[in-house]
């Protein structure tokens, strides 16, 4: 593999292993929007060994929390998330398919109550791991990822 | 932990089983004897949009049960003042006993399972689920038929987009029966849920004689994005006299109401129309629905 062309992160989050043209999506569902100071880094297509090629997001003094990591595994089944403190990984999470995402995710039915001003958080229900299907907890529409706009 | 009625898709079929025996129990009793159930009870209903049969069956059900009914109607409501569905939901059920709610916004009814302390009820949330109507349409299906099981069941009209079939078909799952869908090919059935409930056949011509219940929806003119489509389709499903005769002798025919066209009045007075029960039945199934939610069983 050629050298990175992104130099290693003192702390924060290394998320590696997205499929492909997803880091996109999964910078925009953690809303990385690029109003915080932080910085952010994302490869795209890098060649790998066990995927050919892949996406790696790097994002400096933010540890992912858990929900963000579930999140993250709906769009990017087989990304691993490392967290790095002090140059060194100090934790290294496979992104696992959860039962339920709650609050990260919004439900594109205009109808679903959701999309009032209602105050409560969405939840999700994983119904089908492959392909990624999702219920809404409240509408109890089922969405594939492309339908969820994320 | 409280009881609520959200979504057929929540029930299992010995919760189905429970809610249509506790309504069969509670119509075997006299006016009297139901009226001593629940006095001093009060059923609040929360209706964000305009209904007739729900609204009335539910409080004709709390007041044969002898509680009474208080009521919030959507055009003078304050969430038309700017305040919103949860703290209006807190506020009325805070008053009352147990809730339905009607409201354009689906999933609105479970959100109110979260924010307050009384059972709630799904009274219709948009297009999503209108659980007592499916309750109260397989109430009438066992009365007349002592079983729901084994029999061969047609559903015709609009298919896509009516929820009452969907919800009636998702509750037949958890039976063993012959589904059969006839539509115009513009009102099928959406294919998740044929995929799901398992559908032994789809049609577009009116195959009804063989048939134990028929149960048929209205084809809405809006839905039609081409008018002249519409034309062409809403006159293949009506039921006229003719029509309704080639059914079986002992067959019943099911609508929802309200019908326009699509059940000519003639066949109201054949042995086979049933909507005009269907509908009266939906205040035992509503008493019965009452009951189970507030766990009080009915002593005969």
């Amino acid at each position: 593999m050629s050298d990175l062309k992104v130099s290693k992160i003192s702390n924060g989050t290394v998320i590696d292993h997205i499929s492909p043209g997803k880091g996109l999506v999964v910078m925009s569902l953690l809303g990385l929007d690029g109003s915080s100071k932080r910085t952010t880094s994302l490869l795209m297509n890098v060649e790998s060994s066990k995927m050919e090629r892949k996406d790696i997001l790097k994002v400096e003094d933010r540890k992912l929390k858990e929900e963000e990591v579930m999140s993250v595994s709906v769009l990017a089944p087989e990304a691993t998330v490392n967290i790095i403190d002090n140059q060194s990984v100090v934790e290294k999470k496979l992104v696992e398919l959860p039962e339920k995402i709650e609050g990260v995710l919004e439900c594109p039915n205009p109808h679903c109550v959701t999309n009032t001003d209602e105050p409560l958080d969405v939840s999700f229900e994983i119904i089908d791991k492959k392909p990624v299907m999702l219920k809404c907890g409240y509408c109890e529409r089922k969405f594939t990822t492309q339908e969820l706009d994320i | 932990m409280k009881k609520n009625l959200i979504s057929i898709n929540d029930l299992e079929r010995s919760d189905i089983e429970s809610f249509l025996s506790t309504a069969s129990e509670v119509e075997k009793l006299t006016k009297r004897k139901a009226s001593d159930i629940l006095p001093g009870c009060i059923l609040s209903t929360l209706f964000l949009e305009p209904s007739t049969r729900t609204r009335l069956s539910f409080e004709a059900a709390m007041q044969r049960l002898g509680g009474t009914t208080i009521n919030l109607a959507s055009e003078v409501s304050s969430v038309q003042k700017g305040e919103n569905i949860t703290d209006t939901g807190k506020v009325v059920a805070g008053y009352t006993d147990i809730c339905v709610v009607r409201s354009p916004y689906e999933g609105t009814a479970r959100m109110l399972t979260e924010k307050t302390k009384v059972p709630i009820i799904n009274g219709g949330d948009g297009a999503n689920q209108h659980p007592t109507q499916t309750l109260l349409d397989l109430f009438t299906i066992k009365k007349e038929f002592g079983s729901i099981d084994g029999l061969k069941i047609g559903m015709m009209g609009d298919l896509k987009y009516g929820r009452t079939v969907h919800s009636l078909a998702e509750a037949l799952d958890n039976y063993s029966v012959e589904i059969r869908l006839i539509s115009p090919d513009e009102t099928k059935m959406p294919e998740h849920i044929v995929k799901e409930v398992g559908v032994e056949e789809e049609t577009n011509k009116m195959k009804i004689k063989d048939l134990d219940v028929l149960y048929t929806t209205r084809i809405q003119k809006e839905r039609f994005p081409d008018k002249q489509e519409y034309e062409r389709v809403k006159d293949v499903f009506v039921l006229d006299e003719e029509r309704v005769k080639e059914m079986k002798k002992d067959a019943i025919l099911m609508h929802p109401l309200p019908r326009i066209d699509e059940i000519k009045p003639e066949g109201d007075k054949l042995p086979q129309a049933r909507y005009f029960e269907q509908a009266k039945n939906g205040v035992p199934a509503r008493m019965g629905i009452i009951l189970e939610l507030l766990g009080v069983e009915v002593n005969v």
